[in-house]
This record gives C-alpha cells, structure tokens and sequence, in this order.
C-alpha cells in the first residue's frame, strides 16, 4: 500500500536527535504493550505481518502523530478488536472500572506461556522455511516490479520499478504479502539486491551510497545488464 | 499489583492497563510472563550482547569467516540466537549502515531494544538518501571515496555491523576489547575508538560512556 509508514528517501523531518542515556521504556506502560504483543504472537492470536500492516493502516495523520509504542497499542487494540478478541465497548468499561480502583479479571499464571514467550528470545525464528529453488543467482540483473498493492508488501516504494543486481541468495522465507492477509505462509526465495544510490535516487544522489534490500523474488523481473 | 502514580494516570497508561486486564480475563495473557520479558529487555539484553560477538570475531579470524558467512549459526556458538542475523563489516573502503524504512526491524537479540532514534521518521527517511549527512549529524565523517553500504531491513533478516578493530589494541584481551564496542558502532552510525580516546571522550562529556 501507499502508506504513511513507508518513509524511505521523504524529505522535511529534519536532523536525527538521539536522547543521550536513553532508558530502555520512558513509561511502564510502554513495556506493557511490548509484552502484551509478544504474548499476542506466542498465542498465534496475529503475525508479525498482520501486526506490522496493522500499524500501516493507521490514519496517516494519527500515524505521525503518535509515538512509537502508540502506535503499537493501537495496532494491538485494531487487531484484537477486528479477530473478535476484545470490543472497543469492553474496552471502555475495564477502563472506567480500573479509573474506579476495581479490576474484575481473576488472578492467572500461566508458565507455559511464559516459557514459551522466554525461548522466542533465543531460539530460531522460523520465517525461513522450504520454498521453491531461487530463479536468481548472485550477480544476476532485475527490475522490481512497478506497482502500488493496496495490501501489505515489503518492497519499499523507493524502489518501484528499479534496476538492481543480486548480492546474495538467503534462501526462502514466508512471504509477507500473503502471510499479512490469510493468504498462507508459503516460502519464496528471498535476495538481498543492491541498487545504486543514483538509480534510486537520481541525479541528487550522494555517491559512493548503494542501498541493499531484502526482496522477495515475487517482487522481481529479470533485466539485461544495465548500459 | 500496586501502582504508584504521584500525578493522575494517563489514558494510554489506563488504557494499556485495562488491555491487559481484559487479555488476562480471557486467559490469553498471564501478567507475569509479561513482567519477565520485560525484565529481560531491561536487565540481560543488551549491546553487550552483540560485543561480545564483534570482539570474539576481532581476535578469532576463522570465527570471523563463520560469522560473516553465517551470522545466525555462528551467533549459536556464543549462546546467542533468536534471530535470523546477517553481519557486515567495515573495512578501510566499507562503511555499513542499518535502518528500516518500514517499520523498526533491529537485532533486538544481540543490542537490545532499538533506541527512540532509531524508529524515528528523521532516520528512517534519511538513512537511505543522505546517508553521509546523516552520519556527520552523529559527528562520524567519512573519507569521501568510502562506499557508505546501506542495509534497508525489509525482511526477517536482521543485520549487525562488525566495526573496525580500532588501531593500537593488539594488547587487549576480548574482554577489554568487547567494552570497546557500542551500541552505535554495531547499527553503523558510530566506529569504535581506542581506550585512550574513549576516556577523552567521556571526561569532556563529564559522563561515563554508554
């Protein structure tokens, strides 16, 4: 999709400013929301491509308006209330009951979750699985594919329509534009491409600055080797 | 569990918290599994993670190899994982950097949680086009015949700069020289200084370094 959220190469947001001794969360309830979605994903309740397409389809004013874990609470609110988790109603009334010092939920352990949301720390992710064999080999030349899917897709906008080489062959990984949109978690073969700075960015480009993207061979065409 | 407020909660606090009492209500969530990821991101992982795989790489050549061809099994052999990780390394003509235009992907596994900067539109936007002007904002000036390779993470790979050895620490042990590496130096907006510079450094900031 055309969204708010695919920044790449935009002009006007000015100077990058780190916070010196940044603290890991500013507030508790930044670090609720990061559990809460790891726990969402432990209990398959969304993906990783469900969630992040959730975020793109935030409105684009609210989008840069709101920070970071903003972004995430409400992508967890979206998603829960669209599966049939939770209402927006219930929501709104367990607010007004915790304002009200009450909290209704029974205590709950539950250390299987627990366990099995400490071992996403350190096992292998399982995005890369058995998929066809890659029709591309290292050095091979390609144009991305010119196109503005109104769904989820991980092929950056700046990079419609470019010509690029092949650097390296990862192997296949669960595609993102159907694993996004109940359309299966399929394998395709996954590259990293290179593209000069100039063609992504034209004459304006800084030298010397190629960009290499992870792209999906779904999103590639074979092209003649350039001039 | 008590929650101390010295001002009125917010509504996105209030709000988180009612998620949550609802998530748990419906058995999906369970308050402590939450408090101990949480705990994990504050207390054990960290860049000191990732250090430790740059320095073993400094001062072990076929480790080295193993990494740069394989970063996620050779993440393994240092009881790192977690991640599908790809490393890159700086040489006297390479600068790599790392960003994410979409969205936020980082290799929480082996530096922690990405810094606020690190998500914002100012560096998503820029990374990619004016890479050069980007890392002179972070004071790192680079010769102008250096190739700045830039790494847009747009799928679940996740990708680790192996810094430069800085000159003058063939003396130091991977311990000494793990403390050596930052956070920055391994997402590619900084490079690792010598000992003697990095107490320079810190004594003119009045502050200890990251």
């Amino acid at each position: 999709m055309n969204g708010i959220h695919d920044m790449g190469g935009m002009h006007g947001f000015g100077p990058v400013e780190p916070e010196p001794n940044e603290p890991v969360f500013h507030s508790r309830w930044e670090s609720r929301v990061l559990g809460l979605t790891r726990a969402c994903g432990v209990q398959g309740i969304f993906n990783i491509d469900e969630s992040r397409h959730a975020i793109e389809r935030m409105a684009p004013g609210d989008y840069l308006a709101s920070s970071y874990y903003e972004r995430w609470l409400d992508r967890n609110v979206r998603l829960l209330v669209e599966k049939g988790v939770i209402t927006r109603e219930e929501l709104e009334r367990r607010m007004a009951d915790l304002a009200a010092g009450r909290d209704p939920a029974p205590a709950h352990t539950d250390p299987d979750l627990q366990a099995r949301m400490v071992r996403t720390l350190t096992e292998r992710p399982h995005f890369r699985q058995p998929g066809p064999p890659p029709r591309f080999n290292a050095g091979d030349h390609i144009v991305t594919r010119h196109d503005a899917p109104v769904g989820h897709t991980r092929l950056p906008r700046y990079a419609r329509g470019k010509h690029g080489v092949i650097a390296r062959s990862h192997g296949s990984y669960i595609f993102p534009d159907t694993n996004a949109h109940d359309g299966g978690h399929q394998a395709h073969p996954l590259y990293s491409v290179r593209f000069h700075a100039a063609e992504l960015w034209g004459v304006s480009a800084e030298s010397w600055a190629p960009v290499h993207i992870d792209l999906w061979e779904r999103y590639l065409e074979a092209a003649p080797p350039e001039r | 569990m008590s929650h101390h407020h010295r001002e009125p909660e917010s509504i996105l606090s209030l709000r988180v918290r009612a998620l949550e009492s609802l998530l748990v209500e419906k058995r999906l969530v369970a308050s402590e599994a939450v408090d101990r990821i949480v705990s994990a991101y504050e207390e054990d992982i960290g860049p000191h993670n990732g250090a430790k795989v740059v320095a073993r790489a400094w001062v072990d050549p076929a480790y080295k190899q193993r990494l740069l061809a394989d970063g996620t099994e050779a993440i393994e052999e240092l009881g790192f994982g977690g991640v599908d990780l790809r490393v890159v390394e700086n040489t006297p003509g390479v600068h790599n950097l790392v960003v994410c235009t979409l969205c936020s992907c980082y290799p929480h596994a082996l530096i922690g949680l990405p810094p606020t900067w690190y998500k914002s539109f100012e560096y998503r936007s820029r990374a990619v086009r004016e890479p050069r002007v980007v890392l002179r904002e972070f004071g790192v000036e680079l010769p102008e015949n250096t190739e700045i390779r830039i790494w847009d993470s747009s799928a679940e790979l996740r990708y680790l700069v192996l810094p430069e050895r800085p000159a003058g620490t063939e003396q130091l042990s991977e311990t000494e020289l793990a403390d050596l590496v930052t956070r920055d130096s391994m997402i590619g907006v900084a490079v690792v200084r010598p000992p003697r510079a990095e107490v320079g450094a810190a004594s003119r900031r009045g502050a200890g370094a990251e």
